[in-house]
Order: structure tokens, then C-alpha cells, then sequence
């Protein structure tokens, strides 16, 4: 499903120094597994994160998505892969505030190829308990709740991939493992592949398969 | 539908702005429009009000303020001259009709004008029903549609005149007239009349006696147009006593290129205010752009193109645009109808508030696509949004 090779990203410092963030030889993950991404703050997780999702363009080195080589696509081709085949959770869920429920997780699918199906992403906000918010606007939800306005959002679309950034990172224990949990069962009942990134050990436990970010970041050596 | 939501709420996010700009082109758009109304309009009403006659015969002076005076009752008389030069201008082979009229006093405000009864007939005007046109030699009057209104005359009434152009208490006549009859509206300045026997004003008492034979002024309809420069050449270069006005339209033409530099000022200032309303879109969309960026970046996130982005930008603007250029279209119409107003009231010349007009079209259209081209430059800015940078990483 996700696959990595020879992938390097660096910034230029404001002294004029280059620093290398992102140096990952191989890595990969298969289709509909769930894999977590342990690893310190300021590591370069997020980084990482948006060279999978192209948001961010690589030096060098090969993404490839389902098949398709985000590395070689322009960038409205990384936008349509994008739209396509990935959903992203970010840690602060970055909920469109001036948009309802119903619009936010609408607008999750209407740049993909499917384009906006309101009764789907309805389906999607009652999947996930927000059947009776969906002309709420974010700021009139609770915390937990945005997550999973964010979380129905990722999934609408039917992504081969989730990329989720310290999801749980902004909730409480008891809402942690509630919203892991969901992330988790909705990820499966959609067959999509989940690359989860924190620094929690609590919810690092609960995947089978725990990558140390550091082990496979050359840059962090 | 992606694209009007994320403009529709865009807009609703900052509603102030929206409101403010969009008010700001309303000004502008209604102001432009309104200044070609006015202008293209009263330039057309006055030249057709004028057609009803093809030139006027009076004393030696300005053509314009004869004309003003005797077709708009407008302005001073530039002098009299005698019931002879109109029987000798109506016999002339050359005049298909000619009216004389004489002016020099008022019923509180509203301009008396002395004139034969042949006059309505000829013209074939008529009178609201139950009227009836005075007699020739009688106190009676009949009123023209707006003054009658404005003055609050119906058949029957009496009044007393007061002498001179303008309304001075002080100085009433004598004489009673009764109101015989209302003009039905005509939409040009004979509405703003009380008509008169040509007898009454040249016998009213407190009048010169020796004018009492005198006329202000000769309202001729010609049988061709060629006609007219005979008449021009025996008055005008072979005479010195009397003035041939003609042709009429001409002569109004010269009046409004006299005002053209007002024309002209009114249009620069409702330039100036497009400009700046254009300006505004751009500044107003531009500052909220800080606030923007998140939002666009999300939307990128999601998978929205660069050139999406721009075009909801640049698509906001023109929105923007034609909100106010339909609220600018109310001020159009709010503007005419006050402008119009005062011009009836002022002239009798009535402009059609409702009338449609290519620049009602026109003008919309530009501050539109004006307001898109100042949404470029923040669409740019949107363009450019760097979404990693703006999605800030926090891990």
C-alpha cells in the first residue's frame, strides 16, 4: 500500500545551514494494516507525514501510494492522489470553523473523483455518533466530538490510507482510547491502511506493529 | 456546488466586510448609473419637449433664454414684442402654426402664460374630465396637471394672481380667475403652467398700458425644415428688432454642452468611486487573507488545486461585485426618482425612473468584472499558500 525508498527532505536554517529532517533508505506499509510511528517531538514525524501525503515535495527518494508514485507526479496530480486515496487526521483536527459538521466532512470528498455525496458523508457523521450535530459548527462541539467530525472527514472518501498526526494528542485518557478505538474499527470497516504517529505509550500498546521512527530515519542518527 | 459553498461561507465568515464592500460598490455602481441616467435622459426629454416646436420668434436677445423662457418657462423674457410680428409670422408661407404667448406673473410661484385657446386645440391636448378650455377674453385659467396638483386647483376654483416671475405675496392682482379646467398630464414643462387668455396678462391691472398690446414671445411650427434658415436669415442677419430661436434642438444641444464640464465632474467623482470601491474589494479580501490562509490550507489538504483556490478567490470578489451591483441598482433607482423629482419640479421635463437603459447593463457588468480583477492579487497570495508551513507541524 505505502511505500518508501531513498526518501530525504532538508531545510535551510536561518544561519544558512542545511539540515537534513527526513533520510529513510526503505520502508513500508501493507494494505489495510495499522501501523503506529513512535517518536520524540520535532523529530520530523510531521514532516515524514507530509512528504506521504505530498503535501510537502521531496529532494529525493520515491513515495508510492496504491501503486502510484507521488514522488513523480506535478503537483495537481499530488493533489488528485491526495484527494484520492489518503485521509488525514491532524493532531489539532483543523476543522473548518466556518462550516458546518455536515460541510466539513462533505468538502473531505468533493475534491476526490467521487466528488461531494451528502447522504454518504451523513452516513459517515452517523458512523461516528454525530448523526444529530450535523448543522453544529465546530466550535459549538466538544473536543472529543471535533475529533470525530475529523475522523469522518479522513474516512469519507474511502482512503486506501489514513495518516493520522497525534490524533489523541489534544484529548484525555478516557476520550484517548475512545477516539483510538474508533479511529481504529473505522479504519478496518473501510479496508484502508493506518499510519498512526505518537509519542504515547498508551496508544502505541494498543497496535500490533510499533515503528521507532528513529530506526528508520537515517537524518536522526 | 464545492465552489459557491466555500465562496458562500467565505462570505459569510466575514460578513462585515462583505457588507461594507459590497455597500461601497452599491455607492459607486448607483452614483455611475444615476449620472448617465440623469444626463442622456434630460438631454432626450429636453430635446423632445423642444420638438414640439420648431422655433421661437422674440425680442432681440439670447436665442437660449428665449427658448428657455418660452418653451421651458424657464428664465426671464427678454423683452416683448408686438401682436403684429405674430400675425405677420402666422401668415408667412412658410409657418405651419404659431402661437403667442405672454408671461409676467405667477400664482405662488407657478408661472401664468398668456396664449389663445387655438393653442390646446391645435396641439391637440386635453383636459382631465369635467374641463373645459377658458374663453378668449374671460378670467379664466386652466391649469396644467402638475402645478394644478402641486397648488391643490380643480375646476372652479378662483385665485388671484401675483405679479412677476417670482411669487411675492405683497404684490397681488386684483383680478379673479376661476379654474376651468385641468391639462392632462403632458410629461413636459406645459404641466408646471397655469394658462391664461393671452388678454388676461396683457390687460392685468398694475401692467404697463402701454404693453397691452404686447406678446413675450411666438411658438412657431414650420412646414420644412429648410424653412427655417429663410426665416433665420430675414430675422436674425437682415433684421435687428426680433430674434429667430432655431433650430430648438440645437440650441438646447448648446445649453447641456455648457453644463457638460458638471456632466463631466459628476462622472470623475463616480469614477473615483468605482476606483476605490474596487480598491476596497481588494483591500478588504487582501487584510482577511492572514485569517484566510488556514482555511485554504485545509481545504489544500483535502486535496483542493492551487487553481481551484484562486478561482474561488477571484469568483468571491465578482460576487462581492454583484451583491453591490444589485444593491447598487436600488440606489440607481432611489437617486433617479429624487433627481427626477427635483427636475419635474424644477423644469416640468419628466426622466422615466423605470426606463431601460444599456448602461443599467453596462455598468454592472464593469464593477464586476473590476472587482474580480482586484480579487487577483489576493488570489495570488491564496495561490501561494504554503500549506505545510501554514499547517504548522506540532508533533
Amino acid at each position: 500500500m505505502l511505500a518508501v525508498a531513498d526518501l530525504r527532505k532538508s531545510y535551510r536554517s536561518p544561519e544558512g545551514e542545511t539540515a537534513v529532517i527526513v533520510d529513510i533508505p526503505a520502508w513500508s506499509v501493507a494494505a489495510g494494516e495499522q501501523v503506529a510511528l513512535r517518536g520524540e517531538s520535532g523529530s520530523g514525524k510531521t514532516t515524514f507525514l507530509h512528504l506521504l501525503a505530498g503535501i510537502l515535495a521531496a529532494e529525493a527518494g520515491r513515495v508510492m501510494i496504491d501503486g502510484a508514485e507521488m514522488t513523480a507526479l506535478g503537483e495537481p496530480q499530488r493533489d488528485r492522489l491526495r484527494a484520492e486515496k489518503l485521509g488525514y487526521i491532524f493532531q489539532t483536527f483543523n476543522l473548518l470553523q466556518g462550516y458546518t459538521v455536515l460541510e466539513n466532512v462533505v468538502l473531505g470528498m468533493a475534491f476526490g473523483p467521487r466528488g461531494a455525496d451528502r447522504a454518504h458523508a451523513r452516513e459517515m457523521l452517523e458512523r461516528v455518533g454525530l448523526g444529530h450535530r450535523l448543522g453544529h459548527y465546530p466550535r459549538q462541539l466538544s473536543t472529543g466530538q471535533q475529533q470525530r467530525v475529523a475522523v469522518a472527514r479522513a474516512l469519507v472518501n474511502r482512503p486506501k490510507l489514513v495518516l493520522a498526526d497525534e490524533p489523541t494528542g489534544n484529548l484525555d485518557r478516557r476520550h484517548a482510547r475512545e477516539s483510538l478505538a474508533l479511529i481504529r474499527e473505522v479504519c478496518r470497516e473501510h479496508a484502508a491502511a493506518l499510519l498512526l504517529v505518537s509519542h504515547d505509550e498508551d496508544v502505541l500498546r494498543e497496535f500490533d506493529r510499533v515503528q521507532d521512527f528513529k530506526a528508520i530515519n537515517r537524518a536522526l542518527r | 456546488m464545492t465552489l459557491p459553498l466555500i465562496i458562500y461561507r467565505s462570505l459569510r465568515q466575514h460578513a462585515l466586510s462583505t457588507l461594507v464592500t459590497a455597500g461601497s460598490i452599491a455607492l459607486a455602481c448607483g452614483l455611475l448609473m444615476t449620472v448617465w441616467a440623469v444626463k442622456t435622459q434630460s438631454q432626450s426629454a429636453f430635446a423632445t419637449t423642444g420638438g414640439t416646436f420648431d422655433a421661437v420668434l422674440g425680442a432681440r436677445g439670447s436665442k437660449l433664454q428665449l427658448v428657455l423662457n418660452a418653451i421651458f418657462h424657464l428664465e426671464a423674457s427678454p423683452g416683448n414684442l408686438a401682436y403684429a410680428d405674430y400675425e405677420f409670422i402666422k401668415r408667412h408661407p412658410a409657418v405651419k402654426a404659431a402661437f403667442p404667448i405672454a408671461v409676467g406673473d405667477n400664482l405662488r410661484g407657478y408661472r401664468l402664460v398668456g396664449t389663445l385657446p387655438e393653442f390646446f386645440t391645435e396641439l391637440t391636448l386635453a383636459l382631465e374630465p369635467g374641463g373645459r378650455w377658458f374663453a378668449g377674453e374671460a378670467k379664466e385659467a386652466v391649469a396644467g396637471s402638475f402645478a394644478a396638483e402641486r397648488l391643490g386647483l380643480k375646476s372652479g376654483d378662483t385665485f388671484h394672481p401675483f405679479h412677476g416671475l417670482a411669487y411675492d405675496e405683497r404684490s397681488q392682482h386684483a383680478e379673479t380667475y376661476t379654474v376651468t379646467g385641468v391639462l392632462r398630464s403632458t410629461n413636459t414643462p406645459m404641466d408646471r403652467v397655469i394658462w391664461i387668455p393671452l388678454r388676461g396678462v396683457q390687460t392685468m391691472s398694475g401692467h404697463d398700458p402701454r404693453a397691452a398690446t404686447d406678446i413675450s414671445a411666438v411658438l412657431v411650427q414650420l412646414r420644412a425644415p429648410t424653412a427655417g434658415f429663410m426665416l433665420d436669415l430675414m430675422y436674425n442677419k437682415q433684421g435687428n428688432r426680433l430674434t429667430f430661436a432655431y433650430p430648438v434642438g440645437t440650441i438646447i444641444a448648446e445649453l447641456f454642452s455648457k453644463i457638460a464640464w458638471f456632466d463631466r465632474v459628476l462622472e470623475l467623482v463616480a469614477y473615483l468611486v468605482a476606483l476605490v470601491a474596487a480598491g476596497s474589494v481588494l483591500a478588504s479580501i487582501y487584510n482577511s487573507m492572514s485569517a484566510r490562509q488556514r482555511d485554504l490550507a485545509i481545504l489544500r489538504s483535502l486535496g483542493a488545486r492551487r487553481r481551484m483556490i484562486f478561482g474561488a478567490v477571484v469568483c468571491e470578489a465578482a460576487v462581492i461585485g454583484v451583491l453591490g451591483s444589485l444593491a447598487g441598482l436600488g440606489v440607481y433607482l432611489a437617486l433617479l426618482a429624487s433627481a427626477a423629482s427635483v427636475i419635474r419640479a424644477q423644469t416640468g421635463v419628466v426622466l422615466a425612473v423605470w426606463h431601460w437603459q444599456p448602461v443599467l447593463a453596462a455598468c454592472p457588468a464593469a464593477m464586476i468584472a473590476l472587482c474580480a480583477l482586484g480579487g487577483v492579487v489576493p488570489a495570488l497570495k491564496a495561490y501561494r499558500t504554503p500549506v505545510a508551513a501554514t499547517l504548522a507541524p506540532v508533533s
